[in-house]
């Protein structure tokens, strides 16, 4: 193994040395919170040079390199047990460090321009950095409590950072929404740590692996349905993923980097470094397929009938999450790693380029208010942009590159990963519970329709057509003329990003593009061959024709929708394509618009209930039986407490006589003993 | 020269006994009070580095014809005694300016009150116990009552001097009486008596009695608060910490090395005096307005804390002990140092916690570090003085003391209230109107010791292997094992 891999602890204490000097001078120097390009800098460099050095510990490995830990020393020791804070390398951590740093250093460089007027500039680039040492401390630690340090730090960042504008109470309610949701899924994570500690005795993945035989099929299956509980409020799966839409209220680049690349993708990255211990339970990857499966199409389907532009991103990014617990559940966990890394492409560039676009639209926004015009429009509502390829001409290429690669257009990097996903699907159902595999196949491939139906919808509403804010809003008719493109340190990024998104597909080719023509092995699906000593896979066993079949399938699914998009929405149909929709759907469309009304559910059948309980039971319980404990405890310590004070007279001689007292006090305990 | 290697083994104490006499002439030929600083400065950081580099390197040998020793606990208890020196002398100097009682004979006093410190807490024999602790305390005498214009410190002085005399007394005839019975001052000797008997049972009692008045355990506490109030603030701190720490190694030593065939017997009786002192101090500090009062019984109860390490008498108990005066020692020494900061601000009596409303708001800075020390003396994690208590009680529990465990962990709950009230009124009160306080700007050099002492409480809350490792060593095994 790369000596280098020595260092992988400087890949997490940068970041945290970023958090540190920006956080504390800032806050402890007024003046250096006005120092607005060192602080960018520092933070971007703080998570830019552990890109770096993950690149060199990467290009020292290769697929059948060890695992290398790294202890820095002992955290916790408490009886027999320890834990330590330890780091490890592998095939999947490495590829989870690049990724983060990765897109997070281009996210950090983008934030620069993107957050320029803000006034919590400093904060923001501070909550970012920890929020890196965070994530870090997740995909690399070597044991289940340090990573669940990092799972809670990243729970943390996400909810500062949601709340970011917090003078905003809707803002700070979806902060606190998404943290709440998130403990539930939390809670559960934790007994699944119990439950492996219980039958392990360590919580080091060393340990854990090598004693898999330990684990009964009944206390896999709840290990793995504990674990994927924590996953659905991370990874914002059914039935916790509601979180996931309104958390869009923070800063645009905190919804690219964790709430579409990052954080999101943690749940996925459990599963697979505990695939061992999935693949015990073919009940357990059952459940997690079919919860993906249908977290899928329902976020696919709200994504349908949105308007605000964030909010479909925001819905996709659920539907796509559901894809990669789709390939999870069927054993799919390279191809879950390979959607992960694209979608981490394409969706941060997605986002970043929405964030462009409300970017331009605040400005117009703002510009028009300087003309002394009282105009008010929502800047994120894309029934008021259109057009706007020719104003802002790189946010709208690489938002077009990212919206073929997530429709799944052959050669784009989505193409690759979801096509790798429905065939292991498709593979599943072959095996145990075939029937149930192949429904979720369906599922899967209408899925696949609606994203690159919608995503297109989106993409030309937006940018395709004529701009149409100066029809519809009075006093913005001129308008026009304030659409701008986003500065360089805005589109580089964007540029970087869609580049990937462009190209990241080939680490996975399949190797069946090649074998079914030549009978050698062929080896050029790379990602496959990197992860496969981590990942437990099934494996691939359709026939070449059957595997063809798919891959025509599947490009004929997202040809069609992308072909049906441009008539449908290409030329300002926008709105009346929505209307035919909503009327050839009827209620089923009212449906997707409420979104399922699970909001309204969990009011009715949790808070609710729980307030009301809280309101008539506890509240009582809690001012005649706690309270009235409390006080009467305090009242008989603070009696105590004035009792013996008065001993204290200030009178050397009453000291002198309780000394004396003391002596004899002594003296008894140790004859009488 | 046997003489010569065994001063070269002492050398902290050398250096700052030397060097109390240069600060001392140097006040005689009436040097300005910032050079008398700065001396005793260089003596006491010198004295620190060379006292760090022999807690990690020395090793363990017995010197001045096995009257004391060096390595192991000594080393360590002579570092943390430097090392509350030294930030007293740096936070003394500025309070002092501060509150306008500028006395440079504080700095000679202060080094020779270590120096009787260090001689404690690496004696090998009765004599060179008593000759630390009255070295010690006589220089504390004086130090508590250096403000002499004010009335509180002169009657808390006089007051500390009376009853400690007193204490002395039994201290005298406790290791008279030991001496009696087993003919020896050397604790190597005293360890192998075997008899028992009325004549060494009531030396020992005499000779604890002693200690327990020296670390203020209940009920030999009753000077500590008005001697702690009425003491400058950072010499307040001082005594706190640095006297403690002397007097319980002292304890330690006297327990471990004279009468570790005696444990079944005084763990029982510590282990009471322990309860006793856990409740009172707490309950007592409940009802404190006076936050400096209010410190002195926090520091009654963490007494008791540390007693319940010791009562449990094992290795383990006597490893969390010296874990648990490090940590008190870096932030008790924070604590009052921030205390010290607010009268500064205001005058000597500026004490009522009432005056603190607001004040976290004005540089913030003293208020986050006031409120990490607070946060580790309540023993709230991940600090330095979570991770003690955690030790302490884990140590009595394995020990078979579950019920003082339970009556620690309970009384200790009970502080959170005390420590926390400072905080809200830091944080979440108004000053009346007519009352608020201006801070002054704090030095730097005042700010980064305060900061360096916070950091360190966090540091070695997180990472305590980095220094426990170090004192399971000592006890592993040779002079120091256990059992």
């Amino acid at each position: 193994m790369n000596p280098l891999a020595d260092y992988v602890w400087l890949i997490i204490a940068i970041p945290l040395l970023g958090f540190l000097i920006n956080g504390l001078l800032g806050l402890s120097l007024e003046s250096y919170r006005k120092q607005k390009s060192l602080i960018g800098w520092l933070a971007t460099f703080a998570v830019f040079v552990p890109f770096v050095i993950s690149l060199m510990i990467f290009l020292g490995m290769d697929a059948e390199s060890d695992a290398k830990v790294v202890s820095l020393f002992t955290w916790i020791e408490a009886g027999s047990f320890t834990s330590e804070i330890s780091y490890r390398v592998d095939q999947l951590s490495i590829i989870m460090a690049l990724v983060v740093t990765g897109v997070g250093s281009l996210i950090h460089l983008y934030s620069m321009g993107y957050m320029s007027e803000d006034e919590g500039y400093w904060k923001f680039f501070t909550y970012l950095n920890l929020f890196i040492f965070a994530m870090l401390n997740l995909v690399m630690a070597n044991n289940l409590i340090l990573l669940f340090l990092g799972w809670e730090g990243v729970g943390v960042c996400s909810y500062l950072l949601i709340g970011f504008w917090y003078g905003d109470m809707a803002k700070s309610d979806a902060a606190k929404k998404a943290f709440i949701y998130n403990r539930v899924g939390d809670f559960a994570f934790l007994v699944a740590m119990f439950l492996v500690f219980q039958t392990v005795g360590s919580l080091e993945f060393d340990q854990i692996f090598a004693n898999l035989d330990l684990f009964s099929s009944d206390v896999a299956f709840w290990v793995a349905v504990l674990m994927f509980i924590g996953a659905t409020g991370k990874s914002a799966q059914i039935p916790l993923f509601v979180w996931l839409p309104d958390a869009m209220a923070g800063p645009t680049p905190v919804s690219a980097l964790i709430h579409a690349a990052t954080m999101v993708t943690s749940g996925i990255y459990l599963i697979t470094r505990f695939s061992e211990m999935f693949v015990m339970s073919p009940e357990a990857m059952l459940l997690v397929a079919v919860i993906g499966g249908l977290t899928a199409i329902v976020a696919a389907t709200i994504a349908l009938t949105q308007y605000d532009i964030k909010k479909v991103l925001a819905y996709s990014t659920v539907s796509q999450l559901g894809f990669m617990f789709l390939a999870l559940g069927s054993g799919g966990f390279i191809a879950a790693m390979f959607h992960v890394v694209t979608h981490a492409f394409f969706k941060a560039c997605l986002f970043l380029g929405s964030g462009s676009v409300i970017h331009a639209m605040h400005h117009v926004e703002h510009e028009l208010e300087h003309e002394g015009k009282d105009v008010h429009f929502d800047p994120q509502d894309m029934r008021y942009m259109g057009g706007l390829r020719e104003y802002m001409p790189s946010t709208y290429k690489t938002f077009l590159i990212s919206t073929f690669a997530i429709a799944g257009i052959p050669l784009f990097s989505g193409f690759f990963s979801k096509d790798e996903i429905l065939a292991m699907v498709f593979n599943a159902g072959l095996g145990e519970f075939g029937y149930v595999y192949f429904a979720l196949w369906g599922l899967g491939a209408i899925t696949a329709f609606l994203t690159a139906f919608y995503m297109f919808r989106l993409t030309l509403t937006t940018f395709h057509g004529t701009f149409k804010l100066p029809k519809k809003v009075k006093g913005a008719e001129d308008s026009a003329k304030y659409l701008h493109e986003s500065p360089a340190n805005m589109t580089t990024p964007l540029w970087i990003l869609a580049a990937l998104a462009l190209v990241g597909g080939f680490m996975g080719i399949p190797d069946f593009f090649v074998t079914t023509f030549v009978s050698t092995d062929a080896n050029i699906n790379w990602l496959h061959a990197w992860l496969l000593p981590v990942a437990a896979d099934y494996d691939l066993v359709l026939a070449y024709s059957v595997k063809w079949v798919l891959v025509a399938m599947a490009i004929l699914i997202a040809v069609g929708a992308t072909l049906l998009a441009y008539k449908k929405y290409d030329n300002d149909g926008g709105e009346a394509t929505d209307a035919a929709i909503k009327a050839r759907f009827g209620s089923l469309y009212e449906i997707w618009d409420s979104k399922y009304k699970l909001d309204e559910i969990y009011e009715a059948a949790i808070i609710r209930p729980v307030y009301r309980i809280s309101d008539r039971v506890l509240a009582i319980f809690d001012i005649k039986v706690v309270d009235g404990t409390v006080n009467a405890t305090g009242g008989i310590v603070t009696f105590f407490g004035s009792l013996f004070r008065f001993f204290q007279t200030g009178v050397v001689q009453t000291y002198a006589l309780v000394f004396v007292i003391g002596v004899i006090l002594v003296f008894s305990l140790l004859i009488f003993s | 020269m046997e003489i010569l290697n065994d001063i070269l083994a002492y050398l902290p104490a050398t250096i700052i006994a030397f060097g109390a006499l240069v600060v001392m002439m140097l006040d005689g030929f009436k040097a300005d009070s910032r050079k008398v600083y700065l001396a005793s400065m260089v003596f006491l950081g010198a004295a620190l580095i060379i006292s760090v580099y022999d807690l990690i390197n020395a090793d363990h040998q017995l010197i001045f014809s096995d009257m004391a020793a060096v390595g192991g606990t000594a080393a360590f208890g002579t570092f943390i005694v430097v090392f509350g020196a030294f930030f007293t002398v740096i936070l003394t100097h500025d309070y002092l300016i501060g509150v306008k009682h500028n006395f440079p004979e504080v700095y000679p006093l202060l080094m020779f009150c270590t120096v009787g410190m260090i001689v404690l807490a690496s004696a090998n024999s009765m004599v060179t116990i008593f000759i630390g602790l009255e070295t010690m305390s006589i220089c504390l005498y004086a130090l508590a009552g250096i403000v002499r214009d004010k009335r509180m410190g002169v009657e808390s002085a006089l007051k500390y001097f009376v009853i400690g005399a007193f204490s002395t007394g039994f201290f005298i005839y406790g290791i008279t009486l030991i001496y009696g019975a087993t003919g020896s001052f050397d604790l190597a000797t005293i360890a192998e008596y075997r008899d028992g008997g009325m004549i060494f049972w009531g030396g020992v009692s005499l000779l604890l009695v002693a200690f327990f008045f020296k670390v203020s355990a209940v009920p030999f506490h009753m000077w500590t608060p008005d001697v702690y109030q009425g003491a400058p603030t950072t010499i307040t701190a001082f005594m706190a910490t640095a006297g403690k720490t002397a007097s319980f190694i002292g304890l330690l030593l006297v327990l471990s090395r004279a009468l570790p065939y005696w444990v079944d017997d005084w763990s029982a009786a510590i282990a009471v005096i322990a309860i006793i002192t856990m409740v009172f101090g707490n309950l007592v500090a409940m009802v404190q307005d006076n936050v400096k009062r209010m410190l002195a019984y926090s520091s009654i109860a963490h007494a008791g804390y540390v007693l319940v390490g010791l009562a449990a008498g094992t290795t383990a108990g006597y490893s969390a002990v010296m874990y648990y005066l490090f940590a008190y020692t870096l932030m008790n020494v924070g604590a009052f140092g921030i205390v010290a900061y607010y009268e500064k601000s205001q005058d000597v009596l500026f004490n009522d916690v009432k005056g603190y409303a607001g004040l976290g708001f004005q540089y913030p800075i003293m208020g986050v570090l006031l409120s990490i020390f607070l946060f580790s003396l309540a023993g709230i994690p991940p600090f330095a003085g979570f991770f003690g208590k955690y030790m302490v009680f884990a140590a009595a529990i394995d020990a078979g003391f579950l019920g003082l465990a339970i009556v620690g962990v309970l009384a200790s709950a009970a502080s959170v209230y005390y420590y926390l009230r400072v905080m809200v009124y830091l944080y979440m009160k108004e000053p009346a109107a007519g009352e608020e306080v201006t801070l002054v700007t704090p030095k730097a050099v005042y700010v980064v010791s305060l900061a360096f002492l916070a950091g360190l409480t966090i540091y070695f809350g997180l990472i305590p292997s980095h220094i426990t490792d170090l004192i399971f060593s000592f006890f592993d095994t040779g002079f120091y094992a256990v059992n």
